[in-house]
């Protein structure tokens, strides 16, 4: 009884600081509608810089210690007004997906700035001045911190809910988010009232940072693994509610600190089981209402898709006899970079079949591809195995999580569908990382070789590009089939699709299925491909990979996945060794960059031109840029 | 007070205003005439920059505001209510009326909760209820009062007995006619002839995107051609 009574509060602790970001990031959602992926930097700048303004400060007076945390969160504010006026203001209009990618780009550049400022080493924080000794509850020793932290979720939350319920800014909050532009016509600055949005979110990540520097080491990867948790506890609290934030953060605490008690190895699982039972429940979460008012429109002007024109044939087979004849004129590493570029190519493929013509924007996609990887590995380590067996298992593993994570998704559109994704995707992370004993945790699993015929790096080129290239021709057949039209009638219009009687959530529930498979059979090429396997396959990453593949190539285009991997293989392959060290910092920038650039993306961007440019004759529709 | 010259408009390709003019002096109600989709909606969006037009020049009281933020624009004393309504739903009346609340403007007439209770009681007897839970007259009494609350001098009322019970349309009329007593310069856009003669001095009509009439409202209804033209189903 006392033991889960501890328990109990240590989940209320940890609560908090999840609160703290959650809450931020549901603010700034309700308002600007963006998902701020940067959140998670905010809070570990928040941690990083609290660490040095106290330490400078003198981390044993009260005034240095929590003058240090305070001035920490208002700075973070502060960076968080940049992120918002130098890049986010220019993109309100963007697809939702492209300002997901451009926090993203943040996010790596924070890593890497975080890496150059703090160094790679986790560091210690000093306890907090004031709250050092201990209360001994039911006979265990309790920290007074952790009780302070307790005590400060529902302080916060009363505080917003003053802030957002009595005052007049709340009021204009509260309106912008249902109408904001009849706010701005009735003479409220939105520009302003959106950046104090994001100075106030951002603040609170901050602050929820600085707070755990007598918890636990700052380290570089505590942005992402709060994001995750994060967007799992607004998806559950319903987005835009503070109070859903924080019944949410308190859920998913609790539940983590008994999980550890009960089994230590799949606490993330536990988190994933209670999204799920409230997804079905309350698709909108705890708190959260149905999305009301204008949302995003389609994201880029969708031109049809259509089968391949003579031209685009004739195009695709000469790429393809170049390919065929590469490995006789490449070297060893031009082979290599040849067999992970057609292999990713295929990810990419099945990436956008679910985006682009099933309309689900997956922030997630790398599940499937490294539970392909992990599948081939472990039938090859726990089973022995062989090569072909293993290449079997693959797609099957994805299939079997696209079956369960798919049948959640596609009840879910827009930010929640990506958000979902994510977090789904983080969970197979986790169990890969810490189910150590099946998995091998971080260590990966090693010696995943193929096959002795096709140990040659020419005849695994040659086997993976085959299987690749039948795997991609499948989707574009599925896509023209009567099984694709469907599915994009159901994109276009579920409501009609429905009543000419299509099930839309089945044919998504199918499709994503589908896609899950074909990015199973990459993810088993690559296993075999690289020899083992490693949890960064299914990391965010990797994900983010994905996404910009299909972005770069344009999400209506059958053919741009297929270009974007190339572009995206060649600009990472040039980037890594030319900028070695601080390459997250390039290719963030670079992101940045190309969502400023093309925001409406790069086929998007080249549709508009061409508009703009053939406005004279107004009758002819605008052609597609890759069939 | 206010001068439209040359204002163009469009929608992607579509060409919804076509070089729109007219003037409205202090004081006047002026109605803006025309069936749906003739560009009523549209020029009363222009005005306010909620649509970007691709040229012209929009004046008010002296100052360009074409190009201008909407935010700006309200701020110069222009009020806009829109002909959805557009109440904010999760709020409650008050709050919304707190939304529309800018300082005082020393060319218009100013004014406070209380005194908008006093002009629609009813809104006065459910001051908590959130805009979601109010009729359609309710919220169109709302949102005007909304407006209202940033003291404009100049009100840009589109479509206000769009959808309202006669005796709602009665009530509305009469409520306008009190806006115009107390100084209140108005542009009105209507279907509603019969609606529009009770309240405006002059009339404009507008025909795909271009003003085919401008008089007073007794030229217009002495004018059985132009109204069997351009205004009868």
């Amino acid at each position: 009884m006392d033991l889960i009574f501890i328990q109990m509060l240590n989940g209320l602790a940890s609560a908090s600081s999840l609160f703290l970001v959650a809450s931020g990031l549901s603010i700034i959602f309700g308002v600007t509608r963006v998902v701020n992926f940067a959140h998670g930097s905010f809070y570990m700048l928040g941690a990083y810089i609290a660490w040095t303004l106290v330490t400078r400060f003198g981390p044993a007076s009260p005034l240095g210690f929590w003058g240090g945390v305070i001035l920490a969160a208002l700075l973070v504010g502060v960076i968080g007004v940049l992120v918002e006026v130098l890049l986010l203001r220019r993109i309100y209009h963007a697809p939702e997906l492209f300002q997901l990618l451009a926090t993203f780009g943040v996010v790596l550049m924070v890593q890497d700035i975080a890496l150059a400022v703090w160094g790679p080493q986790d560091l210690l924080g000093p306890r907090a001045p004031g709250f050092r000794s201990f209360l001994t509850i039911f006979g265990n020793r309790f920290p007074t911190y952790e009780l302070f932290l307790i005590c400060l979720g529902p302080i916060v939350l009363g505080a917003l809910w003053l802030l957002f319920n009595r005052t007049r800014w709340g009021t204009l909050v509260r309106a912008a988010t249902l109408d904001r532009e009849m706010v701005g016509a009735l003479g409220v600055n939105q520009r302003m009232l959106f950046t104090s949005v994001f100075f106030l979110g951002a603040c609170l990540a901050g602050l929820g940072g600085a707070l755990q520097l007598p918890r636990e080491a700052v380290n570089l990867h505590m942005d992402l693994s709060i994001i995750a948790e994060a967007f799992v506890v607004v998806v559950v609290g319903g987005l835009g509610s503070v109070t859903g934030a924080y019944l949410a953060a308190v859920i998913i605490g609790v539940m983590h600190a008994f999980g550890i008690l009960i089994f230590p190895k799949i606490t993330l699982v536990l988190v994933f089981l209670i999204m799920a039972v409230v997804l079905v429940v309350r698709p909108h979460g705890l708190m959260g209402r149905k999305p009301s008012g204008p949302q995003h429109g389609p994201a880029v002007k969708e031109p049809l898709l259509s089968p391949a024109t003579r031209e685009v044939k004739m195009l695709g087979a000469a790429a393809l006899a170049v390919l065929l004849v590469a490995p006789a004129l490449l070297g060893a590493y031009g082979v290599s970079l040849l067999t992970e570029l057609v292999i990713l190519t295929l990810f990419a493929a099945s990436l956008h079949f679910i985006m682009g013509p099933g309309g689900l924007a997956s922030f997630g996609h790398a599940a499937y591809f490294g539970l392909g990887a992990y599948g081939a590995a472990l039938a090859a380590k726990w089973l022995a195995a062989p090569m072909l067996a293993g290449m079997v298992v693959a797609p099957i593993f994805a299939g079997i999580a696209g079956v369960i994570f798919g049948w959640f998704c596609v009840r879910l559109s827009g930010v929640y569908l990506a958000m979902l994704t994510l977090a789904f995707a983080q969970i197979a992370w986790s169990v890969a990382f810490q189910w150590v004993e099946l998995t091998g945790g971080d260590n990966g699993i090693l010696g995943v070789w193929p096959a002795q015929w096709a140990s040659g790096k020419v005849v695994y080129y040659y086997l993976a590009l085959i299987l690749c290239t039948a795997a991609v021709l499948a989707l574009r057949a599925v896509i023209f089939a009567p099984f694709g039209y469907a599915l994009r009638a159901g994109r276009d219009s579920p409501v009609r699709a429905e009543a000419i009687g299509l099930n839309v959530t089945r044919i998504n529930w199918a499709a994503f299925i589908v896609a899950a498979v074909a990015a199973g059979i990459a993810g088993g090429l690559y296993a075999y491909f690289k020899g083992s396997v490693f949890p960064t396959y299914m990391a965010i990453p990797k994900s983010v990979d994905a996404l910009l593949m299909v972005l770069l190539g344009g999400v209506q285009t059958v053919t741009g996945p297929i270009v974007g991997a190339f572009a995206f293989v060649w600009m990472q392959d040039w980037l890594v060794r030319a900028v070695a060290e601080y390459w997250r910092l390039v290719l963030g920038a670079a992101i940045v960059v190309i969502v400023l650039a093309f925001p409406q993306g790069l086929v998007g961007s080249l549709v508009a031109w061409r508009e703009r440019r053939g406005d004279a004759d107004a009758a002819e529709p605008v052609a597609e840029g890759a069939r | 007070m206010l001068k439209v010259e040359g204002l163009h408009a469009y929608y992607g390709r579509a060409h919804i205003l076509a070089d729109v003019a007219f003037e409205v002096s202090s004081g006047e109600v002026v109605v803006l005439l025309g069936r749906n989709g003739a560009g009523k909606s549209t020029t009363m969006k222009s005005i306010m920059g909620l649509v970007a037009p691709a040229s012209g020049r929009i004046a008010f009281r002296g100052t360009e505001i074409a190009g201008k933020q909407p935010f700006e624009i309200a701020r110069l004393g222009l009020g806009y209510v829109p002909e959805d309504r557009r109440v904010f739903t999760e709020l409650t009346v008050e709050e919304n009326l707190e939304v529309g609340k800018r300082p005082a403007n020393p060319d218009a007439p100013e004014w406070t909760t209380e005194k908008l209770f006093a002009l629609f009681p009813n809104l006065a007897r459910m001051r908590d209820r959130p805009g979601s839970q109010m009729s359609g007259g309710e919220q169109q009494m709302l949102t005007i009062a909304r407006t209202l609350m940033g003291n404009p001098s100049l009100v840009l009322l589109d479509e206000p007995s769009e959808g309202l019970a006669p005796v709602i349309v009665e009530q509305m009329a009469k409520t306008i006619l009190d806006l115009k007593q107390q100084g209140l310069t108005v542009l009105l856009s209507e279907q509603n002839l019969h609606f529009a003669r009770t309240v405006a001095d002059r009339a404009l009509i507008i025909e795909k995107g271009r003003i085919r009439f401008a008089g007073t409202m007794a030229e217009l209804m002495a004018n059985e051609g132009v109204r069997a033209q351009y205004l009868s189903l």
